[in-house]
């Protein structure tokens, strides 16, 4: 089957710091993909770039045969992404956020009550549509976001950890509705998470990557033959070592600031 | 055009739901209207210059609109901080037409909060010279209104935080007010201040603002129309430009 996205020799620095360094992997069209790193690894850049929202420093990016840099409109028409930090406008209730991500994405008038009636009851949060999103705790915005990210059926979704901070509950009813979407529609998902059982559970195919580089690639089966382990986890923890990635979050911070600085400093 | 009416919507929807927002914003054009037209009218008068609170209300109304079309545009810096901003920039719509959608709910909003006060200075004595400028002034009022909201979202755009907030309230929001003539008539000043209040399309929008609700103005009609309308078009291009630009 053709590829739906393709990424070739990505790379994205900010200032001196090198976030994505060499990424390539490609996702087949219908698949389900993970996207596994430890924190900082460079999963959420990379998805940014992916998304439209960063331009990469260099290399290829293919959605839906789309370069996000020279046709946006194009790639953003093929996909949606549910972010990992929040996105709502709490000054709306929760129909307005999704009344709001219909007209963006042009979603029919018909078809748009029929889905907002489906996934609020997906999310559980039917009987708090009119309240103010602002009053929302943050496991019903968490879930909120989901039902929006899902209302467009678009041809590839994105995940960035969609699951952190829900119930058990919850997130058995999130995967199978992904996953009825994928098999009724054909729709790709990428996904990230740190719940590696969600992984193997769910994704046809895993990419990790550590550093900035992927380290490794193939089905859960695949990866564990590779390390020669038992579980996914295993595997996981083998490629990338035990040491608790404090380090990288803390330079990714410095990271930050001093990219703000430093744009700061040119304007 | 749907995500122009949505972003719109968005905005409008804000700013009626904020009582107190509306409200707040009323406070400083009444103390202005207050304390200035009633404490300096004597001086005003004494002058020749006539009645100082039919002459400030129009600069007080023009004051309140850019005031609230800033910060409505800054509130771009705000959705990036709470997230929302990267919702837009995702989805499958020029960011041309989010820029324009927010532009207008800002200049709608503006005009209102324009259209508040000068109900208010009506209340305090103010006379529209005629009932027929009314209509006219609301043009002049929105018009006003788009070139300040596409400047604030060009100024977010171009910020990180709120850190520079104030910074562009005092280095160039105060400055376009305070420069504009919106509190003293710019026919005898200084040469060196005349120049730098040509500079500020405040003055012209104010000045078409007297024009129709005090029937006295400096420049011509047709030159603060022709401004007004150019510079719109430009910080319309400009804030377009940048917020295509942004980010997250």
């Amino acid at each position: 089957m053709a590829n739906i996205i393709e990424v070739k020799d990505l790379v994205k620095k900010f200032g001196d710091f090198v976030a994505v360094k060499d990424v390539t992997f490609s996702v087949e069209e219908g698949g389900i993909f993970a996207f596994l790193g430890p924190n900082g690894a460079g999963k959420s850049t990379t998805i940014k770039m992916l998304t439209t929202l960063l331009r990469p420093t260099s290399g290829l990016v293919r959605i839906n045969g789309y370069d996000p840099l020279t046709h946006p409109d194009a790639a953003r028409h093929s996909f949606g992404i549910v972010f990992q930090d929040p996105s709502l406008d709490e000054d709306l209730t929760a129909l307005e956020n999704l009344e709001l991500h219909g007209a963006l994405y042009n979603v029919p008038k018909n078809i748009l009550k029929a889905r907002i009636d489906e996934l609020l009851t997906l999310v559980e949060l039917s009987d708090r549509r009119n309240d103010f999103v602002r009053d929302f705790s943050g496991g019903m915005k968490r879930r909120l976001e989901i039902a929006r990210g899902l209302l467009h059926h678009p041809k590839i979704i994105f995940l960035d950890e969609p699951t952190l901070g829900l119930d058990p509950q919850t997130r058995n009813h999130l995967w199978s509705y992904v996953q009825k979407l994928n098999a009724d529609e054909g729709i790709t998902v990428f996904f990230t998470t740190h719940y590696m059982e969600e992984a193997d559970r769910i994704a046809k195919n895993i990419a990790i990557i550590d550093h900035g580089v992927i380290i490794a690639q193939g089905s859960s089966g695949e990866l564990q033959k590779q390390t020669d382990t038992k579980t996914l986890e295993e595997a996981f923890l083998k490629l990338t070592g035990n040491a608790i990635r404090d380090e990288v979050a803390s330079s990714s911070d410095k990271m930050r600031t001093h990219s703000q600085r430093w744009r700061g400093g040119r304007r | 055009m749907k995500a122009i009416y949505i972003m719109w919507l968005r905005e409008v929807k804000r700013f009626v739901r904020s009582k107190s927002r509306i409200v707040g914003a009323l406070g400083q054009p009444l103390l202005f209207l207050v304390a200035l037209g009633y404490g300096l009218g004597p001086v005003f008068a004494k002058a020749g210059q006539g009645n100082y609170l039919e002459f400030i209300a129009p600069g007080i109304i023009g004051m309140t609109i850019i005031f609230t079309a800033i910060f409505n545009g800054m509130q771009v810096i705000w959705d990036r901080q709470f997230g929302f901003l990267k919702e837009t920039m995702v989805a499958p719509v020029s960011r041309l037409s989010i820029m324009f959608g927010r532009t207008l709910g800002g200049a709608t909003v503006s005009t209102l909060q324009g259209v508040l006060v000068l109900i208010l200075a009506t209340v305090a004595g103010f006379r529209p010279v005629s009932l027929s400028g009314i209509f006219p002034a609301f043009i002049i009022m929105l018009l006003i209104a788009l070139l300040f909201s596409a400047l604030g979202i060009m100024v977010a755009s171009l910020l990180k935080d709120m850190q520079g907030f104030q910074l562009i309230m005092n280095f160039l929001v105060m400055p376009l007010v305070f420069l504009s003539g919106a509190f003293f008539p710019l026919n005898n000043v200084p040469a060196a201040l005349l120049a730098v209040a040509r500079f500020d399309p405040l003055s012209y929008g104010i000045d078409a603002l007297r024009y129709f609700l005090i029937g006295a103005a400096t420049f011509p009609l047709v030159l603060d129309i022709s401004v007004l309308v150019a510079i719109t078009a430009i910080f319309l291009w400009l804030g377009s430009y940048f917020f295509s630009k942004i980010e997250v």
